[in-house]
């Protein structure tokens, strides 16, 4: 975590990544159900953001739009871009997503074990990243396989070439998952909850080897994670999503010690930390997130939400506070004014 | 948790835990021999008073749910003695245990899978009370109505099935199962770990309340230490069916000794950017062992940045520390900090 203190850089060649206003929806019984709907963000090079939110906000869905790996015939792009390395991934043509997936952005799953072929050896599943991008010899998509195995901590590599998933622990497992997104140095790497499946010390460990590449490999780090202490300790700028939409984004520090909106506040005070008083009532956020059929007009959050008053029932507009967080909130102003002072040092 | 029942610790402890062993036998070979076995829990001791939280950490694998399930009686242990108001469980049978269950109940990690999808909640939260012989189905459906409304369900949950409710809904029909019998003790088996953060703090806030109104004892089993710490009393670290440190909650934070509970707490991402930038943080290499193959003398020595050649032969027992200078603000008669390595680091 060196560059947390670095400024975010304005230089728009360094944006790897841009997504504009997507929205993505889904065609199913209940009828066409809207579960991210006008998102936007750009992802920096060699910097790290987080999408955080609870299960059901639309953070996979939004990674699975970016690759374009949707559930077919139901999830559709409805509207906005992607745009990535000068391209709109979100209208690219088929053969062109095949050069994009694996090559320039790379993919790190939740559970390890789902996302490696049972039946396969690992040697043989990841060469064939190697086959796809980079060689057409299978000799030297191996010896590269057995590199960047290498290079991912996991010991005697060759031996593990010939080894099946099922024979790897879970934290080993991921490592591969983890070679495999690497494998062609892509710019970006999207990881959707790549520590969820894993203990703590497990995830320890896997946290400190994307940190120790990154810095190595200099790629930017889409991370997905229900977990605020993971996107402390891993990001450089943070988005926080409720019901599909983006409730607050900006720098990490600024939303962990300012939340100005109250989903944000809500969140981060409902979590149990090492320094709460034992045994004392916790903050909660009452009630939940309302289904995707039947969202309220207007702010998401409303019915929730503490400081609802009748504007609730509009839209609010994305707005951009001093220290260049987004926040979209109708009372975000007023509600700044008492929690202006950082919070209490933990 | 009763106010004075924190300074007043009863003589006699609600469940004493003495040797506890677990070994399930792995079946392998041409004629499934059992051969080898599976020490989940390995000579395990501990207690719990009445009104007391006792938080139980270890990573998956080491133990911990078995442990509870032993308590519980879902497992017929394999050596050793589990004392619930002076009555040894590990053997009890039939009639005899059965009514010690009565005091005895617990919640599942998986609120999904452990409630039975084709009953109604009614049926589901009446069934100890049915198979205890509890009431009349008049005054059962009394009950029913009580318990749903203590947890925080409406009235007319009952007539509804488990999937008409969302994750935190269903924690609390289990919790109203849980107590409907008026338990002394409930085991919780990682009850908040399946669920999303706003809803953990409603479920742990119910979680402290019933223990605060009901004067409940809980075996809270998790693997997040932060939500274990808010909610225990005294917290036991687990790492291959052993305790390798016990201790006040507080005190087992502020000063931990053992080196896996070091490598624990610091490995735990902290919700401070600012916080975490400048941690220090000790990464264990390498995976838990298998407990089919524990390895010798201290379990822990392979991982262990401090192993020395007397720990790979010889297996330190968990032994009560000298108490140290008493930490500011801990409970004034603070239980002794239990460890279970040779050295004092």
């Amino acid at each position: 975590m060196t560059n947390v203190s670095q400024p975010p850089r304005a230089d728009d060649r360094a944006v790897v990544l841009s997504v504009k206003d997507l929205v993505t929806t889904f065609d199913t019984d209940a009828g066409r159900l809207t579960a991210v709907d006008g998102v936007s963000f750009t992802v920096q090079r060699g910097h790290t953001l987080g999408l955080v939110g609870e299960s059901g906000c639309g953070k996979s869905v939004t990674a699975c739009s970016i690759m374009r790996l949707l559930p077919q015939p139901m999830g559709k792009i409805a509207g906005g871009q992607i745009l990535f390395d000068g391209h709109d991934l979100a209208t690219a043509s088929p053969e062109h997503l095949l050069k994009v997936r694996g090559g320039q952005i790379g993919m790190i799953f939740q559970e390890p074990m789902t996302a490696l072929n049972p039946v396969h050896t690992i040697g043989r599943q990841l060469s064939e990243v190697f086959l796809l991008h980079t060689t057409r010899d299978r000799r030297e998509a191996l010896a590269r396989s057995a590199e960047i195995l290498g290079k991912v901590g996991i010991p005697s590599p060759e031996i593990r070439l010939g080894e099946y998933p099922h024979q790897l622990s879970g934290g080993m497992r991921q490592r591969v998952v983890i070679a495999m997104a690497l494998a062609c140095k892509p710019a970006l790497i999207i990881a959707d909850e790549p520590t969820t499946a894993l203990d703590v010390t497990i995830q320890a460990q896997i946290l400190d080897l994307m940190r120790e590449l990154q810095r190595e490999m200099g790629m930017a780090i889409l991370l997905i994670t229900h977990d605020l202490g993971v996107i402390a300790e891993m990001c450089d700028d943070v988005a926080v999503m409720y019901a599909g939409r983006i409730a607050e984004a900006g720098p990490v520090e600024q939303i962990f010690a300012t939340p100005r909106h109250p989903y944000t506040r809500g969140l981060l005070d409902s979590i149990p930390r090492l320094s709460t008083p034992r045994k004392t009532r916790l903050a909660t956020i009452e009630g939940m997130v309302p289904a995707l059929a039947d969202m309220p007009q207007g702010c998401r959050y409303q019915n929730r939400c503490p400081h609802r008053i009748p504007l609730c029932a509009n839209l609010p507009k994305e707005e951009i506070a001093s220290d260049s967080t987004r926040v979209s909130c109708h009372r975000w102003r007023e509600l700044a004014a008492d929690i202006e002072q950082p919070r209490a040092a933990l | 948790m009763t106010p004075d029942a924190n300074q007043n610790p009863p003589a006699q402890p609600l469940l004493e835990v003495k040797g506890l062993k677990m070994h399930f036998p792995v079946r392998e070979g041409l004629f499934l021999r059992a051969k080898r076995s599976n020490r989940a829990v390995d000579g395990l001791d501990l207690s719990l008073a009445t009104g007391e939280t006792l938080g139980l950490v270890g990573e998956s694998g080491c133990g911990k749910s078995t442990l509870g399930k032993c308590i519980v009686r879902l497992y017929r242990p394999s050596a050793g003695q589990i004392l619930f108001q002076g009555r040894d469980l590990a053997h009890a049978k039939g009639a005899a245990l059965k009514a010690q269950r009565r005091h005895l109940q617990m919640i599942f990690q998986d609120p999904v899978e452990s409630l039975n999808a084709r009953h109604t909640v009614a049926d589901i939260v009446a069934e100890p009370l049915v198979i205890h012989g509890i009431g009349d189905a008049h005054s059962r459906q009394r009950k029913v109505r009580e318990l749903l409304d203590r947890v925080g369900l409406p009235a007319n949950a009952a007539e509804r099935f488990p999937f008409e409710f969302s994750g935190g809904q269903r924690q609390r029909i289990g919790i109203a199962r849980a107590i409907a019998l008026g338990p002394r003790l409930i085991v919780c088996d990682e009850p908040v770990s399946a669920l999303d953060v706003s809803i953990q703090s409603q479920v742990l806030n119910l979680l402290l309340e019933l223990q605060h109104d009901l004067g409940l004892s809980y075996l809270f089993i998790a693997h997040n230490l932060a939500v274990v710490k808010h909610v225990s009393d005294r917290v036991a670290i687990m790492y291959l069916g052993k305790i390798v440190e016990l201790a006040d909650a507080e005190e087992i934070y502020r000063n931990p000794r053992h080196p896996y509970t070091r490598a624990l707490i610091s490995a735990i991402p902290e919700p401070d950017p600012l916080r975490s930038a400048h941690k220090q943080r000790i990464v264990l290499s390498g995976d838990v062992p298998s407990p089919i193959n524990p390895p010798s003398g201290c379990a822990f020595h392979p991982r262990c940045p401090h192993a020395t050649d007397r720990c790979k032969h010889e297996a330190p027992a968990l032994r009560a520390l000298a108490s140290t200078e008493a930490a500011p603000g801990a409970a004034t008669t603070a239980s002794p900090h239990h460890l279970s390595c040779h050295y004092d680091l």
